[in-house]
């Protein structure tokens, strides 16, 4: 049958579709060869302007890049490594195995802005409890917040905490799935418990391991909250990420144009590397 | 017959006599926050607004998070819905998003509030969507008494665009009780050979913070710091950093601007004076508390409001806070101008010129106007001049964390102060300061040009790489000066001086 109509009734999806990503792309696009900012709030024509400006006039934006790429492989890497030993833990027949699965979840449900204060609060270099409470056993102060490098160390911190929960439910969730037979004969072949992660369970939880830690990169990768809230980009601009510096360029500076440049362009660089790291880690974790 | 009229005229009289007592009365017993003065009869006082009937209007304020103006806005909001009828919604929000919040919706065309808090440096920008302040309101008796300063800054080409409700200066604060104690006198000038006095210049405010750096010199237990400054970028830092170079930049043979020369447009920010003061200011990195390079205003008005450091300068705030009767250090401050320098740059015979040099910096402060858009614009600005009317004015000022600072004649009486317990002589120093300031010639005003927010965020990056060690005060100034180029470039040079031209011109006292 030959029914023209049917796709009519892929409208509605594509209506939503042009609405909500095509249309806010190519909004972003023409704005990003604009002027826009507070002084001339006009959808002017500037050419590609700011895109010059950026690849040759902004070294902050590319710093921020790297930094950005820094904290969000580091923060997965923990994550996953943490996340993957945890879901290890509850996954065996312990005492108060629901107990764990639900304290390990908090962090997760907690919001990152309220829980990030609460953290800058702990690393508060002179009132905070952390440096109180090393300084009784003759350690510091630790500058947790405005030491360059240490800063760094404490974003991580923070997003370790938070997010390992999400990994730690996806894995969980993956080795709940996982068949029973490979781990009999495993067993049966005397295999030990450290062989049997290494041969079975890690290549079975490669799919959805993958999986796991390119949700988190995506996610990592648009940290925002964290750095505003903890070290508002500083000391300097050693905490500062592409995602911060966006906002600060559009919502502080209000160079709209500018800020839509910035984000095109980081979009079309996440969607490049991101792509490239998913065919290395498959490469990497997937045996045929 | 005679008994009766002399009783009738008594009590008249004893109306007539006692009326504004009375009304001083019955308003206090509604409204606490003004228990100390009463109602103040005027155009916008509460027995004025209680005639007006708004019923079934709604206004809608955007304005700071709480407490730091955002509780008076509440507070001054619930009162005066109680007043007239209306129906007023206050939305809270961080100070680094009150610029985009009104400004969206302004290019969009929008109006979603009527009232928009922000900085009284955003003038330039947001003026094109604020409604000028009606005549009515800039001639009443209350707006007679806010100084000539403040008028201007709420200004702009003579047309009122800002409802004053604040006053904001720097300057310093220090602790008496260490300063003015001849133990501590002897023993600094023992170990240093210098006496241990208010600091004149930025050098011994350094020295004298360095020396009272790190040990406990109130005898609390806990070790004490040298000063508590807003260092953190993105949160008013740039304007910490102005305070400093003043000093060393500004100076009264060389008019025609401080951030740039207004001829020329070349920015200044590079110079050897505004250098001097940053590689002053990395070296503060090392007598501020653990952490202070990460301090912004709250964490410096903590800080030195809690007792943890000698010495701070920034806005009114911490040193009200530090007054307060809950205070650590109540009645153990003192207030100054800001330090000077004993030499300042002359840009151009391109050399120093040496002796004593000080400029008060009149830092922006909260802003607050009615949007253009408006439906509801006498509602708005009715409800501006209830917020700042005497009554609500003298009690707002005492409240530290309030954020409201003298910006009227009247305030500047010792008497005003001593009133919520203050000692005389710290009020008396106080009220000098501020009006030692409001009577200098060699003054900075805050930049207020197009892109004020590009200018001041690419200084506050630099000069926080300077403090982080990412950079040399030189390099990272130069960095700085470079994008001012580039802004200037973007925004046009003519435009932006155009603009500057106005504060120029308050600061070389020709306005």
């Amino acid at each position: 049958m030959n029914f023209k109509h049917k796709y009519v009734f892929l409208f509605p999806g594509l209506f939503v579709l042009i609405g909500i990503l095509i249309f806010p792309i190519i909004f972003t696009i023409r704005l990003s060869l604009s002027g826009w900012n507070s002084y001339t709030p006009e959808m002017n024509f500037i050419g590609i302007t700011n895109y010059i400006r950026l690849f040759t006039d902004d070294p902050r934006f590319w710093e921020s890049f790297f930094r950005l790429s820094f904290l969000s492989v580091s923060t997965v890497i923990l994550q996953y490594i943490i996340g993957f030993a945890l879901a290890l833990m509850v996954w065996r027949e312990i005492k108060f195995k629901r107990f764990f699965r639900v304290i390990f979840l908090i962090p997760m449900m907690t919001t990152p802005v309220i829980m990030t204060v609460i953290w800058r609060t702990f690393f508060h270099e002179s009132l905070g409890p952390v440096n109180d409470l090393l300084g009784h056993i003759g350690i510091g102060p630790i500058l947790w917040l405005s030491d360059p490098v240490i800063a760094k160390f404490t974003v991580i911190i923070v997003e370790v905490w938070q997010w390992t929960p999400f990994m730690f439910l996806l894995l969980l969730a993956g080795l709940l799935s996982l068949p029973k037979e490979p781990f009999l004969a495993a067993a049966i072949d005397g295999a030990s418990s450290f062989r049997k992660f290494v041969y079975v369970t890690f290549p079975l939880m490669a799919p959805i391991s993958i999986g796991a830690i390119i949700i988190r990169l995506i996610e990592a990768s648009k940290i925002m909250d964290t750095v505003f809230v903890l070290t508002s980009g500083g000391p300097g601009t050693a905490t500062e990420t592409s995602s911060f510096y966006i906002y600060i360029k559009g919502l502080r500076e209000f160079q709209m144009g500018y800020a839509a440049t910035l984000s095109f362009t980081y979009l079309v660089i996440m969607i490049i590397s991101l792509t490239i790291i998913a065919k290395v880690l498959t490469k990497l974790m997937i045996k045929e | 017959m005679k008994i009766i009229k002399t009783c009738l005229t008594a009590i008249i009289s004893s109306v007539l006599i006692f009326s504004p007592m009375a009304y001083a009365d019955k308003w206090s017993d509604q409204f606490p926050h003004i228990k100390a003065t009463g109602d103040i009869p005027g155009e916008c006082s509460y027995e004025s607004m209680s005639k007006k009937n708004y019923k079934g209007k709604t206004l809608k304020i955007n304005t700071h998070a709480v407490p730091v103006m955002g509780e008076p806005t509440a507070l001054h909001a619930e009162q005066f819905a109680k007043l007239t009828g209306a129906k007023v919604d206050v939305t809270h929000t961080p100070a680094g998003d009150l610029y985009a919040k009104a400004m969206v919706p302004f290019q969009a065309g929008q109006a979603p509030y009527d009232i928009v808090f922000g900085f009284s440096n955003f003038i330039n920008d947001w003026r094109r969507y604020l409604e000028p302040v009606p005549k009515k309101y800039v001639e009443m008796k209350q707006m007679q008494d806010v100084t000539p300063s403040h008028i201007g800054i709420a200004s702009w080409d003579g047309v009122m665009y800002q409802f004053p409700v604040d006053g904001d200066r720097h300057y310093l604060k220090y602790r008496k009780d260490v300063i003015d104690n001849p133990k501590y006198q002897k023993k600094y000038k023992a170990d240093t050979g210098k006496e241990l006095r208010v600091p004149r210049t930025w050098k011994e405010y350094g020295e004298m913070a360095a020396y009272f750096n790190d040990w406990d010199w109130d005898g609390d237990g806990e070790k004490e710091y040298g000063s508590a400054e807003v260092m953190k970028k993105d949160d008013l830092m740039y304007a910490a950093f102005y305070s400093r170079s003043a000093a060393y930049s500004k100076n009264p043979k060389t008019p025609g601007g401080f951030f740039f020369d207004l001829e020329t447009m070349k920015p200044l920010i590079n110079n050897p004076g505004f250098v001097e003061a940053l590689t002053d200011w990395v070296e503060a990195t090392k007598y501020v508390p653990p952490g202070g390079i990460n301090f912004g205003l709250g964490d410096e008005i903590g800080s030195f409001g809690g007792g943890q450091t000698l010495f701070s300068f920034s806005w009114d705030d911490a040193f009200v806070a530090a007054m307060q009767p809950d205070s650590p250090i109540n009645n153990k401050v003192g207030a100054a101008q800001l330090p000077g320098a004993m030499k300042v740059w002359n840009r151009e015979s391109n050399s120093w010129d040496e002796g004593f040099n000080q400029a008060p910096f009149f830092v922006w402060g909260w802003a607050v106007g009615v949007a253009k858009k408006s439906k509801e614009k006498e509602m708005a600005f009715d409800y501006l001049c209830f917020f700042a009317n005497e009554a609500n004015h003298q009690a707002d000022i005492g409240i530290g964390r309030f954020g409201v600072n003298p910006f009227r004649d009247a305030d500047f009486q010792a008497d005003v102060w001593t009133q919520i317990g203050w000692d005389k002589d710290i009020a008396q120093s106080y009220v000098d300061t501020l009006a030692e300031m409001e009577k200098s010639k060699n003054r900075v005003f805050p930049l207020r040009v197009p892109g004020t927010f590009e200018f001041n965020a690419a200084l506050a990056t630099a000069a926080a790489k300077a403090l982080a060690g990412q950079l040399s005060p030189q390099a990272a100034l130069d960095e700085a000066a470079k994008q001012w180029e580039d802004i200037l470039n973007r925004v046009g040079k003519d435009n932006v001086r155009k603009a500057y031209a106005v504060g120029v011109a308050m600061e070389d006292n020709k306005l």
